[in-house]
């Protein structure tokens, strides 16, 4: 799918090769890591050349500094031990690992739109069945439409149980942040049905609002979930690699195993840790200096955000998400989404992404990243005003 | 004699659970230490607690997803996690000793100063408008896997996009295992390294474990002994679909002859197989044996090879590794392995970091391949070493010359008795050759990354123990 835009964006460049093109599609960062961050990375580096500073093999599960500092930025009010953080080399990589772990019987659902990883990976590891040509849906997997008409939450009343559920909050591609209610509804929703959530918490840093920053917010989601999280786009780290996924010690299998002992073993078996130059960046991204440091790449790109936002508004469009993640996610009624993200490059040299790359729930819908430095984003903003008036 | 195994009096909570590995260090990014107090144990037997731990209490609550019966499947820890707990418990108990450990092999020795710098300079970049770079190609830099090319594949007929970086082998071999899926049957060496057989368990390959035999049902253990040199009668040896093999071999450090994987690779062309060649240790051959599986004429359309600059550049921490996919390996229908292997490295993964790549680079400029030698020359002389003591003991010694590894025999002798035997009277870590498979019974891996001072001493204390 990501080669299909990649293939049209070639395409294009070649019919019209004096384009300046604006990529607004794949969830790129493009500004600097500040240099505090890298200052320690570089250090680090350089300390591997000494007796000293050398450093081998690290625990799979990652840097034991790192795992706390992850634990008391992020989850302090939430009691997550230092112990149910596992460092990884970034989300997507921990998703395949935790369907490793899961296995090709259980049955998941996911939200529709939603990041291709989840479906994808369910695939491969044979959970997912065969894919319906004509709905574009695989068999054995269970959609959760999450759109407009619903504030993108889905209807749980009329949502099938499944063992897994994937729930990505704030969402991408939609950009919507699920309130505290609709999470309650969730876990409860989890807890009656036995299921086991994994929660992409991955844009948490770009939440606006009061709206739960972990799933661990919630009372009694310890017993029913994980949450994945990354440094990619909370750091500018898309290519650094670092991430890491909670595995609360309280989350047992239905035979009382804990998941986390599996988490484990995977992990120390088909995974050999995060690499520690990137782990020395991730614990200088949370030291207070580098904290501060990243929030302001953040707010450059929710202001990005703000900016595409604004000029939709006065384009009459309608535009969801944006304020609490990078994403905005653009309705164009009865159209189909490639045609729309064809008329856009053609006309605007805008590369987007067509909704339905998220699943057929994404039919209608462009996603517009707000990843770019701000001239490239002013003037896509200039464009998109000058196409659509 | 079973394996390996652990007996604990208390309650298990999470921190000391024998599947866990244990939580990293004291300092920052330290290996492998532990931070928790385990009952002083008696050394003699110990039983592992390989079934499922119940919730602490039994009105605690339990999701309804059903455990995965593949991970049940594993017989406790994977062994290095294992290896390590031993070491800290031991160090627990002895905390004046100075323990040294030739067990798990991690490298010792820094980085040779022109590649750090360049992840230095990689890192400073990052922190500029024209350094900064983003996502890279999840298959890796094109200026990388070119070098990779022409470093260990020129001539060999391999193109720059059969080359596919990654994080290390370990977690290749089990991205190779997803591409094959649960219908595969799979041949490992016996002894060999612990992933190939424990990432078979975990995707559905094989049956239950046969504690009678210590083999899991339904994977081929290809025996490699000094009786057959390291290498598997293939007359004897039924048909799999996939073929693991390492060369030079982790544990026995045996490098596989041309004539010996000219057999292999017709073996696995009459059988329609795929060997996974296990290449990591290529660079510490002294002998004139193939460092690449594609030496051998037909291999490319066999075998898939997978390497790491963990042992060559002291990476181990890094994270840096390659594998070849070459064009002309196709499954059955025809379908070429590299566009499902591209799209599990696509969907699974998003690329090694940049940084480590960075590095990667610098490893193999002129420079980088003379500094990554002599580390390596360093470490072939620590195995040297080992290799002499033992043999002036007394004992059959293998491997050492082709691999940072010593293979001593201790005739009918439990190896991790032997381990323990070792643990307890020198202070030193090894690993016992069971870890490996029931083929590495009676045998210890004694491996030669260390400080050359530990390594002298380690023999010192051999040479007492053993004399």
């Amino acid at each position: 799918f990501w080669k299909q835009i990649s293939l049209r964006q070639h395409q294009h460049l070649e019919q019209h090769p004096d384009a300046s093109l604006i990529s607004l599609g794949i969830g790129d960062t493009t500004e600097p890591v500040p240099d505090i961050v890298t200052s320690r990375m570089a250090d680090f580096a350089s300390g591997l050349s000494t007796l000293e500073g050398y450093r081998g093999y690290g625990a799979e599960q990652g840097n034991k500094e790192l795992r706390k500092a992850i634990a008391e930025t992020f989850y302090k009010d939430v009691n997550v031990k230092d112990s149910e953080v596992f460092v990884s080399d970034g989300a997507q990589c921990d998703i395949a690992r935790l369907q490793l772990l899961l296995g090709s019987r259980v049955t998941a659902s996911v939200q529709d739109p939603s990041f291709p990883g989840y479906i994808d990976t369910s695939v491969i590891i044979g959970q997912a069945g065969d894919l319906d040509h004509e709905t574009g849906r695989y068999h054995r997997l269970e959609y959760m439409k999450c759109g407009p008409e619903n504030k993108f939450f889905p209807d749980l009343r009329r949502t099938s149980s499944t063992d897994v559920i994937f729930f990505c909050s704030p969402n991408n591609p939609t950009g919507h942040a699920a309130t505290r209610q609709q999470l309650e509804q969730l876990v409860k929703f989890a807890k009656d049905n036995g299921s086991i959530i994994v929660f992409d918490s991955a844009y948490a840093t770009y939440i606006s609002d009061d709206s739960p920053r972990s799933i661990f917010e919630i009372p009694g989601a310890k017993e029913v979930a994980v949450e994945i999280s990354s440094f990619s786009k909370f750091a500018g780290f898309t290519g650094v690699r670092l991430g890491w996924t909670v595995v609360p010690s309280e989350l047992c299998f239905s035979n009382g195993f804990p998941v986390i002992h599996d988490f484990n073993r995977v992990v120390c078996t088909c995974f050999n840790g995060a690499s520690n130059i990137a782990q020395a960046g991730g614990l200088a991204c949370l030291s207070s200096e580098g904290f501060e440091g990243v929030r302001t790449r953040v707010n450059y790109y929710k202001e990005n955000a703000e900016i595409l936002l604004d000029a939709l508004a006065s384009l009459n469009i309608k535009a969801y998400g944006g304020q609490n993640a990078p994403y905005v996610w653009v309705h164009f009624p009865g159209m189909n989404s490639w045609e729309v993200f064809d008329m856009i490059l053609e006309k605007a040299n805008i590369i987007t992404v067509p909704g339905c790359g998220f699943g057929p729930g994404g039919e209608e819908f462009l996603r517009i990243s707000a990843f770019g430095h701000r001239e490239s984003i002013l003037e896509a903003a200039r464009r998109l005003k000058a196409l659509f008036s | 004699m079973p394996l390996h195994q652990f007996h604990f009096n208390a309650s298990i909570s999470s921190s000391s659970s024998p599947f866990l590995a244990p939580p990293s260090a004291f300092n920052s990014f330290s290996s492998r230490h532990q931070n928790f107090s385990l009952p002083p144990r008696d050394l003699g037997i110990c039983r592992c607690v390989a079934t499922p731990q119940e919730a602490k209490t039994p009105t605690a609550y339990k999701t309804n997803v059903s455990r995965n019966a593949n991970m049940g499947k594993l017989q406790a820890g994977y062994l290095f996690p294992e290896v390590a707990r031993r070491r800290n418990a031991h160090k627990e108990k002895y905390p004046d000793a100075q323990v040294i450990s030739l067990g798990i092999g991690d490298t010792t020795e820094p980085i040779p100063d022109v590649i750090t710098s360049s992840m230095s300079k990689k890192c400073q970049a990052l922190s500029t408008l024209e350094g900064y770079s983003g996502y890279g190609a999840e298959q890796g830099e094109k200026s990388l896997r070119a070098a990779i090319r022409s470093t260990f594949y020129a001539d060999l007929g391999i193109d720059d996009d059969d080359i596919f970086v990654s994080d290390g082998a370990k977690c290749d071999i089990s991205r190779l295992q997803v591409v094959f899926g649960s219908n595969v049957t799979m041949a490992v060496q016996d002894p060999s390294y612990p992933a190939y057989v424990d990432s078979s368990v975990i995707m559905g390959q094989t049956g239950q474990f046969q504690t009678d035999v210590e083999k899991y049902a339904n994977i081929e253990y290809m025996n490699c002994t000094p009786e057959n040199g390291f290498f598997p009668d293939l007359s004897k040896s039924p048909r799999t679909d996939i073929i693991f093999f390492c060369s030079p071999n982790n544990p026995t450090g045996a490098a596989a002859t041309r004539e010996q994987l000219t057999r292999l690779v017709q073996f696995a062309k009459d059988n329609g197989s795929i060997i996974v060649y296990d290449s990591a240790y290529a660079l510490y051959m002294s002998d004139d044996n193939p460092r690449s599986i594609f030496e051998i004429p037909g291999a490319r359309e066999v075998a898939i090879e997978t390497s790491s600059f963990s042992k060559y550049a002291g990476f181990t921490g890094v994270r840096l590794g390659w594998t070849v996919v070459p064009k002309e390996l196709l499954f059955s229908d025809g379908f070429p392995v590299a566009r499902d292997f591209n799209r599990v490295v696509c969907t699974c993964f998003n690329g090694a970091s940049t940084v480590a790549q960075a590095g990667g680079l610098a490893c193999l400029s002129p420079e980088g391949l003379k500094a990554m030698h002599e580390v390596i020359g360093f470490y072939k002389g620590n195995t040297e070493i080992i290799m002499d003591t033992f043999n002036s003991l007394g004992f059959k010694v293998y491997g050492g010359r082709n691999a940072p590894y010593v293979w001593v025999h201790f005739p009918g002798r439990s190896s991790w008795d032997v381990f323990a035997e070792i643990l307890e009277k020198t202070h030193v870590v090894t690993t016992p050759g069971s870890g490996f498979g029931p083929g590495g019974e009676g045998f210890v891996r004694v491996s030669a990354f260390g400080h050359r001072g530990n390594v002298l001493e380690a023999c010192k204390r051999f040479r007492q123990l053993y004399k």
